[in-house]
């Protein structure tokens, strides 16, 4: 089975707090710490699964700049055996149907069987696996959390839904998925395997390579556009308890007992 | 003439999702004037019944009636509401498991702008629709200008709109069945199944009243003993959000959110937990809500009663300390 999976580079939300910047075009990157999109690592360990049950061969791809190198390498690290950078000025400002549509090109350009993608990013739009498919005419099947190969026509999926129930569906290949935490156990990466890849070829694809022209995608191309960040103002907000940590565990004691926290 | 703003409708054993009447606000949001279309999809008397409990607040209807819509199969309604979308509509779906298997590819398919996850619209100005997003699980806002002019699919979230049913309408149900199935049953190569049901665990959160939550900032499996202690002290149930579920920490029916169970506490103690909406969404009933958490600008602290900015690891053990205190 040849896979491609897509993987993002995103602040790591659980190291950073997320602020906006002075002018409120953007948040404040200076001391973000990066790393691969939560929900990709489990759609990389997927792959991985399927290849060493199988066989065939695993390339992760990412649409960024070259700090993108990286998450690729990490994810080449864990298991996959290939990276494709697909990079270009005129990417910038992409919206997520251009990022669609980048990869789109570079799927043309090679022969899979099975495209995974992450439930969703940072920004939580879940659009990207979703649109590549369509683009491609190929069926999808999102926030899926269980998958078995029948043979090489077809796989069966459980789409998480509401309430942990799972839908379960038959599914043609070739075919693109987005995968949703808890599927798998993403397994460890080690400095020791990072420094393995470290000068494994990592090939750059621009606009030029994947015949894709500039309107089509950056700034210009997109039909939804942000215009500013800002602190949402969500009302009051809770009281926040101040004092020493005994003053506060009175405090909210005091609290729990006038609420019925206490039995 | 006005502008039109048509609307899904997520429905299940003849009743129609909260989202419906959610989404007469949002589009009163985008456009005051606009006129309220409901697209319902399904089949036999409960979609009649979904139909006329929602033409009470739609001016229109429409209404797709099929057995092979018994179940809402997203891969079988994209090519038929490709068929029948006017073009350059704007189309509401909820942000929902159906909208975010759905509507990507929908757009595409239509050829129209598309925007997930919107909690809130500020209007049409110069052709262009302002709109409100969340990134970073909610810990900053985006103002999104989206080019409507070909149209737009957007997603709402759940529970981000406040439920409209100020005006009532008689609205007119049109069967579109006809003109959706014009060509048949569209051939696709996703087949349905079956539903299996969430594993029923060991304690049934959904009846506690004093719930203890656990999130990532717990960082390591052998600290949820100072959770459970905490629980013991104050005679509550301990859940978990997503990640505590992932990591195989605890077990799946604990988690609360809106793919684990809907809780209705009276009292709900968020620890280590961000607040992402996807969490919140299973939080009902307006429990008195307790967040500890290090970072003061976490999203939960936008909806807790009270809060505590500090390193749970720490506060916790001193809490269950001082608790066990008084009961002695
Ligand atoms: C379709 C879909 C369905 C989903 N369903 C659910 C669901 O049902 N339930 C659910 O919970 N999630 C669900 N999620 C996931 C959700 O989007 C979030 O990823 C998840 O809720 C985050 O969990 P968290 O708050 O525990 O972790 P994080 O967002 O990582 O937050 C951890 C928090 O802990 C704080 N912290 C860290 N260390 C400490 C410390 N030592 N002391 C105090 N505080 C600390 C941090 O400041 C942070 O705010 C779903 C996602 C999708 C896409
Ligand atoms: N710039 C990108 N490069 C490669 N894959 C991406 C990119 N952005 C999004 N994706 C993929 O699409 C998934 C969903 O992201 P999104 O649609 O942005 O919420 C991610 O988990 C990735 O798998």
């Amino acid at each position: 089975m040849e896979i491609l999976v897509c993987v993002k580079r995103v602040p790591d939300t659980s190291e950073n707090e997320i602020e906006v910047n002075s002018d409120g075009t953007d948040i404040e990157r200076g001391d973000l710490v990066y790393s691969v999109n939560e929900w990709d690592n489990y759609a990389v360990e997927e792959a991985i699964q399927i290849r060493d049950k199988i066989g065939g061969s695993i390339t992760v791809v990412s649409v960024g700049d070259d700090d993108a190198e990286e998450v690729i390498r990490r994810e080449m690290a864990m298991g996959a055996d290939r990276g494709i950078l697909l990079s270009d000025k005129v990417f910038e400002g992409a919206d997520g149907r251009a990022i669609a549509s980048i990869i789109k090109a570079e799927v043309d350009k090679g022969k899979y069987d099975l495209i995974l993608t992450g439930a969703q990013a940072d920004d939580g739009a879940g659009q990207v696996g979703g649109m590549l498919a369509a683009m491609l005419d190929w069926p999808y099947a999102s926030l899926v959390n269980y998958l078995e190969v029948i043979d090489n026509q077809k796989i069966k999926v459980g789409r998480e839904i509401e309430g942990g129930n799972q839908e379960i569906h038959e599914i043609n290949l070739p075919c693109v998925l987005s995968i949703q935490t808890g599927i798998n156990e993403p397994r460890y990466v080690g400095i020791r395997g990072i420094r393995k890849v470290a000068s494994a070829e990592l090939p750059i694809h621009g606009a030029k390579e994947l015949g894709i022209s500039p309107e089509a995608v950056g700034h210009t191309g997109a039909k939804v556009q942000k215009v500013d960040y800002f602190v949402p103002d969500l009302g009051e907000g809770a009281e926040i308890l101040e004092g020493s940590t005994d003053e506060i565990v009175e405090q909210l004691v005091e609290l729990l007992k006038s609420k019925g926290g206490i039995k | 003439m006005a502008r039109e703003v048509i609307a899904y409708i997520i429905h299940k054993e003849g009743i129609a999702d909260d989202t419906a009447i959610e989404m007469i606000s949002a589009a009163h949001k985008i456009d005051p004037d606009a006129k309220l279309i409901a697209l319902v999809a399904g089949s036999g008397p409960q979609l009649d019944t979904v139909c006329n409990q929602i033409a009470a607040s739609f001016q229109e209807v429409w209404k797709i009636d099929n057995e092979a819509l018994a179940y809402p199969d997203a891969e079988l309604i994209r090519p038929i509401l490709t068929g029948i979308l006017p073009s350059g509509s704007i189309v509401l779906f909820p942000n929902n498991t159906f909208g975010m298997d759905l509507t990507p590819g929908l757009s595409i398919k239509l050829d129209t702008a598309y925007l997930a996850d919107v909690v809130d619209f500020e209007g049409i100005e110069k052709g262009k629709l302002k709109t409100v997003r969340q990134e970073y699980s909610g810990q900053v806002s985006t103002h999104v200008l989206c080019d409507i002019s070909k149209g737009i699919i957007i997603t709402v979230r759940p529970g981000a709109f406040k439920a409209d049913e100020s005006k009532t309408f008689n609205g007119s149900i049109i069967d579109k069945t006809n003109e959706a199935f014009q060509e048949g049953i569209p051939r696709v190569a996703r087949r349905f199944l079956e539903i299996v049901e969430a594993e029923v665990g060991e304690v049934d959160i959904t009846k506690s009243e004093i719930l203890i939550s656990v999130g990532r900032g717990i960082e390591d499996e052998d600290n949820l003993e100072i959770v459970f202690d905490l629980a013991e002290a104050l005679g509550g149930d301990v859940s978990c959000s997503r990640p505590i579920v992932d990591a195989k920490w605890m077990e799946k029916s604990r988690q609360v959110g809106t793919s684990g169970q809907t809780v209705k506490p009276k009292v709900y103690i968020a620890l280590g937990i961000s607040g992402s909406f996807q969490h919140l969404g299973g939080i009902k009933g307006a429990p008195f809500i307790v967040a500890v958490n290090k970072n003061p600008k976490a999203p939960i602290f936008q909806i807790a009663d009270v809060g505590v900015v500090q390193d749970l690891l720490d506060f916790i053990p001193e809490l269950t300390d001082k608790i066990n205190e008084i009961k002695g």
